[in-house]
């Protein structure tokens, strides 16, 4: 099997790290292909979370005793990876939220209703997961706030004049864009899009969930007030993501939700506030999760982005030269920029049955709207195949899906 | 290749989905609905005209994969001329028969491709859903009935 995408980058060793990557499906080596919906996590992530389990676990932030003591500082060491990660300013910075979804939903609520006024607009693009979309449209039925869409072109990428255009008269309080498209895989212009968004006088926020996984990101450097990603793509567990925002937007926005943690006191007649992060932060929050994702934080930067984007960008070239060379199979999206994520179409046959033939092959991939049915509609695709690659990735695992695809074609005709 | 997806992509299926007989709207009908699998996109939109007591005739406009568009033509043939009684228990049997394989009613012959499906568990939806849409479309008309 071609190993090889760069020197020093030894993905042999790295798929010994994953042991779900030895699993035989139906007898055929995985091919798993489908990590833009959730990667597969090192053996580190599941020893840190078993650790955790067998002889550190407790509730964080109120016990008197040692295990609960050792647990907080277990748990509460994800939120400097986090900051680390993104180079925050400090670990105060990040509220850990259980996903990207309620971290946008966040600030849909805690922003969009604290702080934006009724008659402002909040501008999205075309090419959103239905995560940056429907909290928005919630947001304008509630409190009046008008939502605009960004359009992009028919090679996938943002439209920079028409979104400019949109921000012209001023209204718009807010952009919230995806940083790496789920779908076409384009990198968004982030830098531009922020820098103009500020020029308006609007704020910005970035859905990092895809974005943050391939590429370091850097909040100072691109001056986002909103960054928003997920643990379980980043080779961390479910159930727990973040969100960074510029402090003082946090000092200023009221809470989402109420519970322990985010309070100060509670009396019948009022009850104050955390600080923030801890403010946005209500409930018991996902230890085990978040001890987990410390460790995948931990593993991806042991590698390096730089490797990481390096082997990607090797994948995704050459399974758009493979798959372009079918014929019959159409690429969705022809992004200058673009991360480790192809979609594409079949003639004559339907993207579940594409998925379904490829699963019988121990070829996983993900076949539908990909929780962006707008995007699908804009681009005249009814349902699309779509596969993802991660450090874990192989060359030979993507000759696998096009010579996999190739016997499909014969069989549909 | 593929050889244990024979039996899922038969040719009732293959040929059903490539050119379905009933895949259209009714010019006259006098129930409807539609059935959405919003997680892969998969639409149907189901028209019955009745005659008496009984649906006469079932057309259907899908977007969707092969096996939901089959299902949906499969279903068509074998609602016409039965009773909304005799077309709840075949909506059961479908139901069971793609859960289980086993599709034990004999003159619900024609259906038996549908059973294949119990080896895809993740396509059982696919097969549902016109199934689905048309139970909606029966209750939709009994609601209007008198």
């Amino acid at each position: 099997m071609n190993m090889l995408t760069q020197p020093g980058f030894d993905v042999a060793r790295i798929r010994q790290d994953f042991p779900i990557l030895g699993e035989k499906i139906r007898g055929k080596d995985l091919v798993f292909l489908d990590s833009a919906a959730s990667a597969q996590k090192p053996r580190v992530v599941i020893d840190a979370m078993l650790h955790a389990m067998e002889h550190q676990y407790a509730n964080v932030h109120r016990g008197l005793h040692w295990m609960s003591e050792r647990t907080t500082e277990a748990y509460e060491a994800v939120r400097d990876a986090l900051a680390t990660l993104l180079n925050a300013p400090d670990r105060s910075h990040i509220v850990i939220t259980h996903s990207s979804t309620e971290a946008m939903n966040l600030v849909a609520h805690s922003y969009g209703r604290g702080i934006l006024k009724p008659g402002q607009a909040v501008v999205i693009s075309e090419m959103e997961h239905h995560a940056n979309l429907v909290p928005w449209q919630m947001l304008r039925d509630a409190h009046g706030i008008e939502l605009r869409i960004a359009p992009i072109t028919d090679d996938g990428e943002l439209d920079m004049a028409a979104y400019e255009a949109l921000l012209a008269d001023r209204r718009v309080g807010l952009v919230s864009i995806t940083h790496m498209s789920n779908v076409l895989g384009t990198y968004t212009p982030a830098e531009r899009i922020i820098a103009l968004a500020h020029e308006y006088g609007a704020k910005a926020m970035l859905d990092g969930s895809q974005s943050v996984v391939h590429r370091a990101v850097d909040v100072q450097a691109l001056d986002v007030d909103f960054f928003a990603l997920t643990g379980h793509k980043l080779y961390g567990p479910t159930g727990i993501g973040a969100l960074y925002a510029k402090r003082e937007l946090l000092d200023a926005m009221p809470p989402f939700m109420g519970g322990g943690d985010m309070i100060r006191s509670v009396s019948f007649e009022r009850t104050t506030w955390n600080d923030a992060p801890y403010k946005f932060e209500a409930g018991t929050p996902a230890i085990l999760e978040g001890i987990g994702l410390k460790a995948a934080i931990d593993y991806v930067q042991s590698i390096g982005f730089p490797a990481i984007a390096a082997h990607e960008r090797a994948l995704t070239e050459h399974a758009l030269a493979r798959l372009s060379a079918i014929d019959g199979v159409s690429v969705m999206g022809r992004a200058q920029d673009r991360g480790g994520v192809v979609s594409f179409t079949l003639e004559g046959a339907h993207a579940h049955d594409v998925a379904t033939l490829l699963d019988r092959q121990g070829i996983a991939v993900r076949a539908g709207l990909h929780c962006a049915e707008p995007l699908m509609r804009r681009m005249g695709v009814d349902s699309a195949s779509r596969a993802s690659f991660a450090a874990y990735t192989t060359l030979g695992e993507i000759d696998a899906l096009a010579d996999s695809l190739i016997r499909i074609r014969e069989f549909f005709r | 290749m593929f050889e244990d997806l024979r039996a899922l992509y038969q040719d009732a299926i293959m040929q059903r989905s490539r050119s379905p007989k009933h895949g259209t709207r009714l010019a006259v009908f006098d129930a409807e609905a539609r059935g959405d699998n919003p997680m892969c996109g998969d639409r149907v939109h189901v028209f019955l005209r009745h005659a008496g007591d009984v649906v006469a005739e079932l057309g259907f406009e899908a977007r969707g994969c092969a096996i939901s568009i089959a299902s949906a033509d499969l279903m068509a043939e074998a609602v016409a001329g039965q009773s909304h009684a005799r077309i709840t228990e075949i909506i059961a049997a479908v139901n069971e028969a793609v859960r289980s394989g086993e599709l034990p009613d004999p003159e619900l012959a024609a259906l038996k491709p549908l059973a294949a499906v119990h080896e895809a568990k993740s396509r059982l939806k696919c097969a549902t859903l016109p199934w689905g849409a048309l139970q909606s479309a029966l209750a939709a008309q009994r609601s209007v009935q008198p």
